[in-house]
């Protein structure tokens, strides 16, 4: 086929340089399909730019490629994770570096330090307002299993025993690199349409009134309402 | 570790001990020196009046740390006190309580700092302090059972935390009222841009006015201090300390942890390696402050794209020279007891290279700063007169680093009480008197350049150091037991301000008490004093000019 016949017919597979084939100004002087948006891509798709498809699959591409970060600063981690948005290392180069500072905008969630019992039930409800499908990437050791501080008093030995986590970036803390790679595994398994599943964690948020009576939950009644939220911490349990 | 080169007393009396004990007279009714200073220990009733003689008429006018703990029959707080016109000058004051009734008189009416550090010495060892203003728990949360660095604590007992409305400590909200009142309760953090990590500020408003402001930390509390009592002084507690100050100030902490156990079992660290480590330090030290300025114009000015970019750039080029050196991009794990790991990386040629390329570049990027931020004329109307932090409330409070310098208070522990390498460079304190926002970020900025300076000097004499010389660590057996009952108080000026620790030795290869004195921790509890009466966007740029960073808050 000569190169200044126009292609009716999809193409399997781009050849030759990535670079158009035609350029811009002979395509408007040209005759025939206008083919302005002359990419390689446009090319492969021939004359007639449809591609038939699931639209699940379309919504996972969709969702892999244009990911909403929450703006979510815990510890040491959260250093490496600017340095992972900034100059350099720029993740918005995947489509994922523009960090949503209100939970109800974001919809990937990176974890980035150490759980600990105070912060528990805020981490959790700040994952419940993130809207659905919301997917989570734990970062460094401390949200794997506590770290480097897994035998403190205060410590919530992962943060996976509060809400679901797809992926987990080891390190203490995890270079940049490692976290693109991280965020990089975790767009494939949006794409793949895969997400952990949602199961009931060990430590959850419930109200006070529905705690089991036990000793303790005696010794609080008199400071703790009915209907506040409590998080119950069982440590003898913890992993 | 101390160098024995004393300052020279600055005006103002400086009292001998017997002095000192004169001046206390009957109410010690026992000494207990520590390394550091002497010891008077005192009735838990005569704290107030011993504290304030020590102030009043000693001239000991900064209560750096207090530190709390358990021994089999007691408990004892520990006041560690100092002079902000000569560091050197340390006494601490101890105060025995009985175990069956751990009751002592609150040091509040004196020092204003002493009412957080008193509020944890509660919440984690469970001393009470009579005449306390609040005594609430500060960095547990308030439905917790137990003190946990006290004997017999159970750390595997279930615990309940609220997750609750917190109430607007003013009467007249708003929403009772029924709209006849303005004042409004607002809650920034624990998940929010500005607050830096996970500090909740509760804030009460009037209008767009604060009129009350209460800091609630502990939100990233990770039992650094019992961390640190779990590890053994010649390797496991070094780690820790980069994670006190995330921001990459790692090797600032490391030397705070390295001076203290260094004291204690009297090490001497070869000169060579206090070259490196004071090299090193700086180098943290700037950027540090490159964060500060970063994070203090985002929030200024919500610039996330230039500044914010810029400084991150420039932190780059130092985390990557720090990389180098260390192995380590943040927690660099470098320094040793008794010295450094290792010496700098082969060929030093390209080490030295990368290192002056850095530094020729700095002054043309701190002109981009300036013209950029400090020029702005935006950034000034935000920052100049805002967040007014007067030198005597300063001081009051405790606050160290380039906040106090920033209110003319002229304290850096690298001059007042030297160690390292730092007295046989030339170099200079900063320190600006306009007290506002303006003048903390300009003393940040005026420091990363007196810290070139320090870098630079480091350079030219590790270059030249005889290669048959280059001893980077002392000898120190391979388990450390520091005579038992042996106690120590030891500072640096790390990038946010005093950075001290206290250990007692109890004759074991781990530390009997790990007690971390946190710039940070003094710095915020100033914030009421610098934001009420404000409008509410000039809480965002004090509480951004303070520089503070959770992890060592919370510790």
């Amino acid at each position: 086929m000569s190169s200044d016949e126009p292609e009716t017919q999809p193409r399997q597979t781009i050849h030759d340089s990535t670079a158009p084939s035609t350029d811009t100004r002979d395509s408007r002087i040209g005759e025939g399909v206008d083919d302005r948006f002359n990419s390689k891509l446009r090319e492969a798709f021939g004359a007639s730019p449809f591609i038939l498809t699931k639209f699940d699959e379309f919504m996972n591409w969709v969702r892999g490629n244009s990911m909403f970060m929450l703006q979510f600063g815990i510890a040491c981690c959260s250093i490496e994770m600017i340095h992972t948005y900034a100059i350099k290392h720029d993740v918005d180069r995947y489509g994922a570096g523009v960090p949503r500072a209100s939970p109800r905008q974001a919809d990937v969630m990176i974890v980035p330090g150490t759980i600990v019992s105070k912060f528990g039930p805020r981490m959790k409800r700040v994952y419940d307002q993130m809207p659905e499908p919301k997917f989570v990437v734990g970062m460094g050791s401390c949200t794997i299993s506590g770290g480097p501080f897994q035998e403190g008093y205060n410590v919530v030995k992962g943060a996976e025993e509060i809400i679901p986590i797809d992926i987990h970036v080891p390190g203490c803390p995890p270079r940049p690199e490692a976290l693109i790679y991280g965020i990089l595994k975790l767009q494939e398994r949006i794409q793949n349409g895969e997400s952990s599943p949602v199961v009931v964690k060990p430590y959850e948020l419930e109200q006070f009134g529905d705690l089991p009576e036990d000793e303790l939950v005696q010794k609080l009644a008199s400071e703790i309402d009915e209907d506040d939220l409590v998080m119950r911490y069982n440590w003898a349990d913890s992993p | 570790m101390s160098t024995g080169i004393e300052q020279t007393p600055a005006d103002g009396e400086t009292l001998t001990e017997d002095e000192l004990e004169a001046l206390i007279g009957d109410r010690a009714i026992a000494r207990d020196d520590h390394m550091n200073a002497p010891g008077f220990v005192v009735n838990p009733d005569e704290v107030q009046s011993v504290l304030s003689d020590l102030k009043e008429r000693a001239g000991y006018d900064h209560l750096s740390c207090v530190t709390a703990q358990e021994y089999e029959d007691r408990y004892e707080s520990i006041y560690h006190l100092k002079k902000y016109a000569d560091a050197s000058d340390e006494v601490s004051v101890v105060v025995p309580t009985a175990s069956h009734d751990p009751v002592s008189e609150s040091a509040e009416q004196v020092f204003r700092t002493a009412d957080w550090h008193e509020r944890e010495a509660y919440d984690l060892v469970g001393i009470e302090y009579a005449d306390h203003p609040d005594l609430r728990r500060i960095l547990l949360p308030e439905t917790w059972q137990g003190h946990p660095l006290s004997k017999g604590y159970d750390q595997e007992k279930p615990q309940v935390v609220t997750l609750s409305e917190h109430a607007n400590p003013l009467e007249g909200d708003h929403r009772e009222s029924g709209g006849e009142s303005d004042t409004m309760f607002l809650n920034i953090g624990p998940h929010h841009p500005a607050t830096h990590g996970v500090l909740h500020v509760e804030t009460v408003l009037d209008g767009e006015t604060v009129v009350d402001v209460e800091p609630d930390i502990g939100y990233l509390h990770r039992c650094e201090e019992q961390m640190c009592q779990q590890g053994t002084y010649r390797h496991q507690i070094m780690p820790y300390p980069d994670r006190w100050d995330y921001v990459s100030s790692g090797l600032l902490n490391e030397w705070a942890y390295a001076r203290a156990i260094e004291d204690l079992a009297d090490i001497e660290v070869p000169e060579y390696a206090q070259v490196i480590r004071t090299m090193g330090a700086e180098l943290c030290r700037i950027a540090s402050h490159m964060l500060a300025l970063g994070t203090f114009a985002l929030d200024v000015y919500g610039e996330f794209t230039a500044i914010f970019q810029y400084t991150f750039r420039d932190r780059e080029v130092v985390q990557d020279i720090l990389e180098d050196l260390t192995g380590q991009r943040m927690m660099f794990n470098y320094f040793r007891v008794g010295g450094v790991a290792w010496d700098l990386p082969e060929p030093r040629e390209e080490f030295f290279e990368k290192t002056r390329d850095f530094l020729d570049e700095l002054p043309a990027k701190v002109a981009e700063y300036n013209d950029m931020v400090t020029s702005n004329e935006i950034f000034q109307t935000r920052c100049i007169d805002t967040g007014v932090l007067e030198p005597e409330v300063a001081k009051d409070y405790g606050c160290t680093g380039p906040v106090a310098r920033g209110s003319g208070v002229d304290y850096d522990l690298r001059r007042d009480d030297p160690y390292g390498y730092y007295e046989n460079l030339d170099w200079d304190v900063v320190t600006r008197d306009g007290c506002d926002n303006y003048a903390r970020v300009l003393t940040r900025m005026e420091e990363v350049e007196e810290s070139a300076k320090i870098i630079q000097q480091c350079l030219d004499l590790l270059e030249d150091w005889p290669e048959d010389d280059r001893e980077v660590q002392a000898n120190v057996p391979r388990t450390l037991k520091p005579d038992a009952d042996a106690e120590t108080y030891r500072a640096v000026e790390a990038a946010k301000g005093e950075l001290g620790i206290y250990i007692r030795s109890d004759g074991t290869d781990k530390p009997g008490r790990f007690k971390i004195r946190s710039p940070c921790f003094s710095n915020l509890q100033a914030l009421g004093e610098m934001a009420e009466g404000e409008y509410i966007p000039d809480l965002v740029a004090s509480l951004g000019s303070l520089d503070i960073v959770l992890g060592e808050v919370d510790r």
